[in-house]
């Protein structure tokens, strides 16, 4: 993404909306600027703002008028004046950036919009979780923090050698060069984005030790992780995972429930 | 896509409370097809989805591909500035779907979403539904109206550098959109905006809505975070 330097009148209404903190206002020039290493082409700045396409000259001189007098203009925070946030044409590795970040954008290697799974939302219909296996969902670099690959490859690398089963429809798997040992492509290593999703199986009754594993890795990347777990219910609607994690001492509030709505039509 | 499954609440906090505020205002329901197995007619189904959740009245409905109720705009003029049109616009949504996708409806109530599931399993739209909510609460729904759950997702919170993290009130609010659209510095300054009386926290909660391009963000949820914090309750 880039900002049009003959086009911005430096509002700053852009600056705050960035979710990485990539934008600021560069004092010499008097302009907005995106750091182009922070930026992770979510396209929030992009498609969020709504846009006046107001002339850039009368916008400056008023605003100039108004700075003179100490006047505090009270503009609504979410509109780009000017029509100056430009995005690029993205050449690979940088490409990967958008398709992480971008919810708008579907992941070639999934077709779906997103972070590119499904995990158990459609587990109804896929079986992607069958009785006995507990999936994980890890998210490196949500909420809001963002991610290189670098670091989510120190990941999949201890996870592989836990002997765990990387879900083959996953974006993250799609560019290892090397599942077994958990090896990432080595050309996007350094590519920021703002989340990624590994997902894993495992025999539920490995769910403790998986999860240990997950928090002690989460203590040698430098990103925060968000963690899932998932199992299929029994005949009765009952799952075990619930009073495992409550074991464990882990925060099980908030989930999803997949209602089964979907197998009477198959 | 896990875009609602990590909504922060105290619940999730690095040292949580010993008896945590329950959430009773922050219901979602959404459906999803699988690629050539049940997309047959899907735009219709999507459609049905979105009108039989309108009759009880979410706060907010939205296609992963296109937004919610409330959109940025390409075409504003400096009128907006004094007179913005804040309303919703659900209608645009329903009609706008295409085909794959995820459609979702946010209730700011118990009773909201259990009438809607329960009509959902009446229609019978062969896709698959989810709830995304706290997890006793999807079950009670799911015992009411008659449906043994067939798979389970807890979010087990936040590990790693969660030294990077914003306060409590700024996440609770950002991480309503789980895509990460809504940056955690605009909710700040959402919130010093209602703080300074520059904004009503309804108009704050429609400007963080905008960025949410899914449409889960809660709206109503949002307005009660930011009375709350601004001591408006």
């Amino acid at each position: 993404m880039k900002i049009d330097p003959d086009k911005c009148v430096a509002c700053g209404n852009c600056v705050p909306v960035c979710p990485m903190g990539a934008i600021s206002i560069e004092p010499t020039i008097g302009r907005a600027t995106i750091n182009s290493d922070d930026c992770v082409e979510c396209f929030a700045c992009y498609r969020g703002m709504s846009k006046e396409h107001l002339n850039p000259l009368i916008v400056r001189a008023v605003r100039r008028v108004a700075k003179i007098f100490r006047f505090r203009f009270d503009p609504e925070p979410d509109i780009c004046p000017t029509d100056a946030i430009v995005p690029q044409e993205l050449a690979w590795p940088r490409i990967v950036r958008r398709a992480f970040s971008d919810p708008q954008v579907p992941h070639e290697s999934t077709g779906i919009h997103g972070r590119g799974t499904a995990e158990v939302k459609t587990n109804d219909v896929t079986q992607r979780v069958k009785n006995g296996e507990a999936g994980f969902v890890v998210e490196l670099g949500r909420p809001g923090v963002g991610a290189r690959f670098g670091d989510i490859q120190r990941v999949t690398i201890a996870l592989a050698q836990l002997g765990v089963e990387f879900e083959e429809n996953n974006p993250v798997a799609s560019l290892m060069s090397d599942r077994s040992h958990g090896l990432i492509r080595e050309d996007i290593l350094k590519e920021k984005i703002l989340s990624a999703i590994v997902e894993i199986k495992a025999p539920v009754e490995r769910v403790p030790a998986v999860l240990q594993t997950i928090r002690d890795l989460a203590r040698e990347v430098d990103t925060v992780i968000s963690i899932g777990v998932s199992t299929r219910c029994d005949a009765a609607g009952n799952d075990v995972l619930g009073e495992i994690l409550e074991q464990q001492g882990y925060p099980a509030y908030r989930g999803k429930t997949n209602l089964g709505l979907a197998v009477s039509a198959q | 896509m896990t875009n609602t499954l990590h909504r922060y609440s105290e619940h999730y906090a690095s040292v949580a409370p010993s008896h945590p505020e329950p959430i009773r205002d922050d219901y979602i329901v959404f459906a999803m097809a699988t690629r050539g197995i049940n997309d047959d007619d899907l735009v219709e189904k999507y459609r049905t989805f979105l009108h039989l959740a309108l009759e009880h009245h979410p706060v907010n409905v939205g296609d992963a591909t296109k937004g919610g109720i409330v959109r940025p705009r390409q075409d504003l003029n400096p009128s907006a500035h004094w007179r913005r049109d804040h309303r919703p616009d659900p209608e645009q949504v329903i009609a706008q779907i295409e085909g794959h996708t995820t459609v979702a409806a946010v209730f700011d109530n118990y009773a909201a979403m259990k009438h809607f599931v329960e009509e959902l399993k009446i229609a019978d739209l062969g896709i698959s539904i989810n709830i995304s909510a706290p997890m006793a609460e999807a079950r009670r729904c799911c015992e009411d109206a008659g449906i043994l759950r067939h798979s389970v997702e807890y979010s087990v919170g936040f590990s790693g550098r969660v030294d990077k993290l914003p306060d409590a009130t700024t996440l609770e609010l950002s991480t309503m959109c789980g895509h990460g659209m809504i940056a955690a510095n605009f909710a700040k300054k959402m919130l010093e905006w209602v703080k300074e009386n520059r904004r009503t926290p309804e108009e704050a909660a429609r400007y963080m809505a905008r960025f949410c391009s899914c449409g889960v963000f809660n709206i109503t949820r949002a307005e009660r975070i930011m009375k709350r914090a601004c001591n408006r309750e």
